[in-house]
């Protein structure tokens, strides 16, 4: 178990975060070369102005017409995004690893809070999960890896949650948060969880063809 | 779900489709979904299909959605799931069925108006995707019939309608004509190089719509303008090319339209109301051909009577009656911003308007547009019926006394009269034009 | 020799007609033209109820018609106008109408000595080519893009060949259109034909030409080149050497292509209008190196100065050693020559002219609703209320300036000759 957990919490948090921030600079460098090649105009048409105009209107919930629409999904999905990236970086626990590692520290969050911010999360995911089998188009659009994909991003919250509470097979749950993590870290460049960073380039270029070439909003 | 779609019940037969699909073999769509995404899919394509995470935001944006009883088929990004998301996951290794049924939900169940990419958070243009696989159904030579017909016509007379040189410049001289019995010393000023401004059209008004070419001369006379009309080809706006995906006789076609209005020496060019062809020259025809921006300044009717209006150049003798209601056209509103001065317009030329709802880039689609009208009539109904909600809006206006429904648009027009006629909503539709021409003053004699 | 060599180059201005005064004998008067070279100006009046005539130097022809339209003066002088008579339409050359007359016509064209008119014709819902009223044999289902000879010998034009409906896409895309000279068509039919260039031999006519809905390529006289293109742009025969070049897309980007093999190693986001320097040496068009940047590549190396809007109306001087253009930024028009754009912009440009010894460039231009003429860069002292093209004298000493004078009825038309250095001080 302990030469696991060494493995775990350390050549494959490389790995995964090695993954995780190459498979990033991956997915962006090797978009940009090809839209230079085959979408040129994007470079032409981007305007900085006008692509943060549209993506501060949809970053923030009620900032745009399809959020108000449904109040419910909009607060639950800000909450996630929220909580999804403020209680892992912020986590005592994770803080105090990095901290024995590398000497390098950062506030943390109470502990208490940090817990909501799982539970959160988790339900969020829930929500999510019932949203996709219960809503016809949702449903229709969804195929397994969809479902795969958030039971991927709900684990780390769901194993972390337990290991936090000491509950039974900690030790177990432990090693399997981690393994989790790492997993998720792994497959975001690569899966539609892009969406990440993607989001600004997308919503950002819309932005731009709206604002500045159509005189028109886009939210 | 199985990725070979569904057959529906109630097939419709499209010549273009079918008998174009006759020649297609699996290998044949692959080589050419190859060749075609090698030279064109790029890194928009890419990530529009691959990021895309099947929230279901898009959906209530598609008027074909809502009107289909929310049928998921409908939805923007299920469009996108039943097309090219396969097409990508299976590089292209798809049966000739899949391709019939792709080209039908590319050219007949999205209409391009965009309203989906104010409703997707990440801002994927499902136009975009949907234009992609027309151009691919291009490519393999399953366009529906209709419109590849209009696309040929583009190819040969540069018009959307066989309209030949002689007949173009034949019908000026007759609405020229007619409009001196009304306003002694009128012209329609053909071939003026160094006017102002080109006045350009699409197809139809030469051809059924010769009224509003009359109207436009009216207009522009009492307003004092120097202006012109080319007797060569190269006066159509419209393109159809476009949405077959054939872009290279797009090009063509509007390279032919700029170079008209550079060879007359003009400053701009402004265009009758059509919103499509707003489209094909303002955004998609120009870059195809390498001007980043139009080469020679495009002003849309919209806008062009707002100028008149604002500097008061035209006079109203007596506003418009009846209370009208606005169709906002996508390609001038999502496509230019165009709402407010819309507006202006009609208020200033009308007495009572009453707003629909969603209303200025909100708007929803007439269902004509994107080509889907030019699709011609077996995919009418299909049409007709993929916009209840369209329907349900002119009835709310008129629940709220609106008796016209202004729609500055071509396709708009076609669209919506069907709408009205089927749904029986008993409203009347008009162009700005047509009201200007009945509101305002008109000089006896411009001698 | 040049037409112009027989004109008045004595310096000075004469007076040639109170245009002002027309709208008072006349029903109305459209815009006016002036004569090459500037003895006339001339414009469609209406002389009474349905009828029309045409005004020279304030005397109207004898002949009137139910209408006239397309008022052009042809190189050599002859002012033509496409006149109707009890609804048939013919072409009036100085007042006197062409005996044959035809139910449509339209599309005037000139050779560069004027000695030849040609036009499309509609006959019976068929239509063929007219030159100096002479009809081809054969008739068509529809017409377009005609072209005449360099020596006015010969006419061609792009012709629909076979019959098919509306709706009938299958039958269309067997190809139903050819290319027929002086009447004949082609062997071969295409699914497109379009703008066409003779030899300057008039020999051979070759044609941008579609050969199933995604290939395009060039025919010459029916024979299509080996090579195919995914989009292609009209050709143009080498002045001496009888090789045809188009721009084409090939392998990334748009490149010159010479009888069916690129010539050009540059790819660019756009090739057109490429032509020939008089000698024949050197080939130039007007290219877009980088999407949204515009100018002139001359041998397949651009100017370094780019304009964003467009670039048009290019020309070489007659040694073959210079070429102008017009650049657009922003709807401000410049003249650009040798890559150098002249310093002041316009909100129009017309055509730049060489002067015959290449030393000097001309060019109308309009600001503000006023026209003039700028020589080298340097603007005429006066604007006007029209200009019309300048003109050099065959020694290149002196420029001719056609203008209208004043506003209103004291509108003048005047034709001025000027020495050039008195305008380059």
């Amino acid at each position: 178990m302990h030469a696991i957990y060494n493995f775990v919490s350390g050549p494959l948090a490389w790995v995964a975060f090695i993954l995780f921030f190459g498979g990033i600079l991956y997915q962006l460098i090797s978009r940009a070369i090809m839209a230079k090649k085959k979408d040129a105009f994007i470079y032409e048409y981007w305007s900085f102005y006008h692509a943060f105009r549209s993506i501060l209107h949809w970053i923030f919930p009620f900032a745009s017409t399809n959020s108000r629409n449904r109040p419910v999904l909009s607060v639950v999905t800000f909450i996630f995004h929220i909580c999804i990236f403020v209680a892992p970086i912020f986590l005592f626990a994770h803080i105090t690893l990095i901290n024995e590692a590398f000497n390098v520290s950062w506030w943390f969050l109470p502990d208490g809070v940090a817990d909501i911010m799982t539970l959160l999360v988790i339900g969020a995911c829930i929500f999510f999960l019932i949203r996709r089998l219960t809503q016809p188009d949702v449903k229709f659009l969804s195929n397994a890896w969809d479902y795969v994909l958030l039971a991927l991003v709900a684990a780390p919250f769901v194993t972390g949650y337990w290991a936090y509470h000491q509950w039974p097979g900690n030790q177990l749950v432990t090693i399997l948060h981690m393994l989790s993590a790492e997993i998720l870290l792994a497959i975001i460049p690569f899966t539609k969880l892009n969406h990440m960073f993607l989001f600004f380039f997308t919503r950002g270029y819309m932005g731009s063809e709206f604002g500045a070439v159509r005189f028109a909003r886009d939210w | 779900m199985n990725d070979e779609a569904a057959v529906d019940k109630n097939k419709i037969y499209d010549e273009g489709i079918e008998k174009g699909a006759e020649k297609l073999t699996p290998e044949i769509i692959q080589n050419v979904y190859r060749k075609m995404v090698d030279a064109e899919g790029g890194a928009r394509l890419k990530t529009y299909v691959e990021t895309c995470v099947s929230c279901g935001l898009c959906s209530e944006a598609c008027h074909f959605y809502l009107s289909n009883d929310k049928d998921p088929r409908f939805s923007p990004a299920g469009k996108v799931k039943q097309t090219m998301a396969v097409l990508m996951k299976k590089k292209g290794r798809v049966s000739v069925d899949f391709m019939k049924r792709a080209s039908e939900i590319a050219s007949t169940e999205c209409n391009l108006c965009k309203r989906c990419a104010m409703y997707c958070p990440f801002g994927l243009d499902v136009a975009y995707v949907m234009l992609f696989v027309r151009r691919l159904c291009h490519k393999l030579g399953i366009s529906p019939q209709y419109i590849q017909d209009t696309a040929h016509s583009h190819s040969v007379t540069y018009n959307q309608m066989w309209v030949k040189e002689d007949e173009w410049v034949d019908s000026l001289q007759w609405q020229e004509e007619e409009a001196q019995e009304e306003i002694e010393g009128l012209r329609i000023p053909i071939e003026k190089e160094g006017a102002d401004f080109m006045y350009s059209v699409i197809g139809p008004e030469p051809k059924f719509r010769a009224q509003l070419i009359y109207q436009a001369a009216v207009i522009f006379n009492a307003a004092g303008l120097n202006w012109t009309m080319p007797a060569t080809p190269g006066w159509d706006n419209s393109d159809m090319a476009m949405y077959t995906g054939d872009n290279e006789i797009m090009a063509r076609t509007k390279r032919l339209h700029f170079e008209t209005a550079m060879r007359l020496k003009v400053k701009r060019i402004v265009m009758g109301e059509c919103g499509h062809a707003f489209r094909s020259i303002y955004d998609m025809g120009n870059r195809a051909l390498g001007w980043r921006m139009p080469p020679v300044e495009v002003t849309h009717s919209i806008e062009f009577f707002y100028e008149l209006l604002k500097a008061g150049k035209i006079k109203i003798a007596q506003k418009y009656q009846p209370t009208v209601t606005i169709h906002d056209p996508c390609n001038v509103i999502r496509g230019r911003g165009l709402h407010e001065m819309l507006r202006y317009v009609v208020h200033a030329i009308c007495e009572n308007v009453e707003e629909m709802h969603p209303n200025r880039e909100h708007n929803f689609c007439c269902a004509a547009g994107g080509g889907v009208i030019n699709c011609g009539p077996p995919w009418k109904m299909k049409r007709v019926d993929g916009n209840k909600v369209k329907a349900q809006q002119l009835f709310d206006a008129k629940s709220r006394g609106a008796e016209t429904c202004v729609a500055p648009c071509h396709n708009c027009h076609g669209g919506l009269e069907d709408i009205i006629h089927h749904n029986e909503i008993g409203m009347d539709l008009k162009f700005l034009g047509d009201i200007i021409y009945e509101v305002m003053e008109k000089p006896e004699s411009v001698l | 020799m040049d037409i112009s060599n027989s004109w008045d180059w004595n310096a000075g201005k004469k007076e040639i007609a109170q245009f002002g005064n027309w709208p008072a004998s006349f029903d109305w008067v459209e815009e006016p033209y002036a004569s090459p070279d500037g003895e006339k100006i001339a414009a469609v009046v209406k002389t009474g109820e349905m009828e029309f005539s045409v005004c020279v130097n304030g005397t109207a022809w004898e002949n009137t018609f139910d209408k006239v339209w397309y008022l052009r003066f042809a190189p050599d002088g002859r002012l033509t106008g496409i006149v109707s008579d009890t609804g048939q339409w013919t072409m009036a050359v100085d007042g006197v109408a062409w005996e044959e007359q035809f139910d449509y016509l339209w599309d005037t064209q000139f050779t560069k000595d004027g000695q030849t008119i040609v036009c499309a014709v509609q006959q019976g819902m068929q239509y063929l080519i007219a030159s100096n009223g002479a009809l081809w044999e054969t008739k068509f289902a529809n017409i377009g893009h005609s072209a005449v000879s360099l020596d006015g010998s010969r006419t061609a034009a792009s012709v629909q060949t076979e019959s098919f409906n509306e709706g009938e896409i299958f039958k269309f895309q067997e190809g139903c259109y050819s290319v027929a000279v002086d009447g004949k068509v082609w062997d071969r039919n295409f699914i497109n034909a379009w703008r066409l260039a003779f030899s300057p031999d008039s020999q051979k006519v070759a044609a941008e030409v579609r050969v199933n809905l995604y290939e395009y390529t060039i025919a010459v006289d029916g024979q299509a080149w080996d090579t195919t293109y995914p989009i292609i742009w009209e050709p143009c025969f080498h002045p001496s050497d009888g090789s045809v070049f188009a721009p084409a897309k090939a392998d990334g980007g748009w490149t010159m292509i010479r009888d069916g093999k690129p010539c050009w190693n540059g790819r660019y986001a756009q090739v057109w209008h490429q032509m020939f320097s008089p000698d024949g040496n050197r080939l130039a068009a007007i290219v877009a190196p980088k999407y949204g940047k515009w100018t002139m590549a001359i041998d397949d190396t651009p100017w370094s100065r780019t304009f964003d809007g467009f670039v048009t109306d290019a020309c070489f001087s007659p040694d073959s050693s210079r070429v102008a253009c017009i650049g657009v930024n922003d709807k401000r028009y410049q003249v650009c020559v040798d890559g150098q754009a002249w310093s002041e912009g316009y909100d129009m440009v017309w055509a730049p002219v060489f002067s015959p010894d290449s030393q000097h460039v001309a060019a109308k231009v309009e600001k503000d609703g006023k026209y003039t003429v700028v020589v080298d860069g340097q603007k005429l002292k006066e604007s006007y209320t029209m200009v019309w093209d300048p003109v050099f004298s065959p020694d290149s000493q002196y420029l001719l300036l056609k203008a209208l004078e004043g506003s209103g009825s004291d509108t003048v038309y005047t034709r001025t000759v000027l020495p050039l250095k008195d305008i380059l001080g």
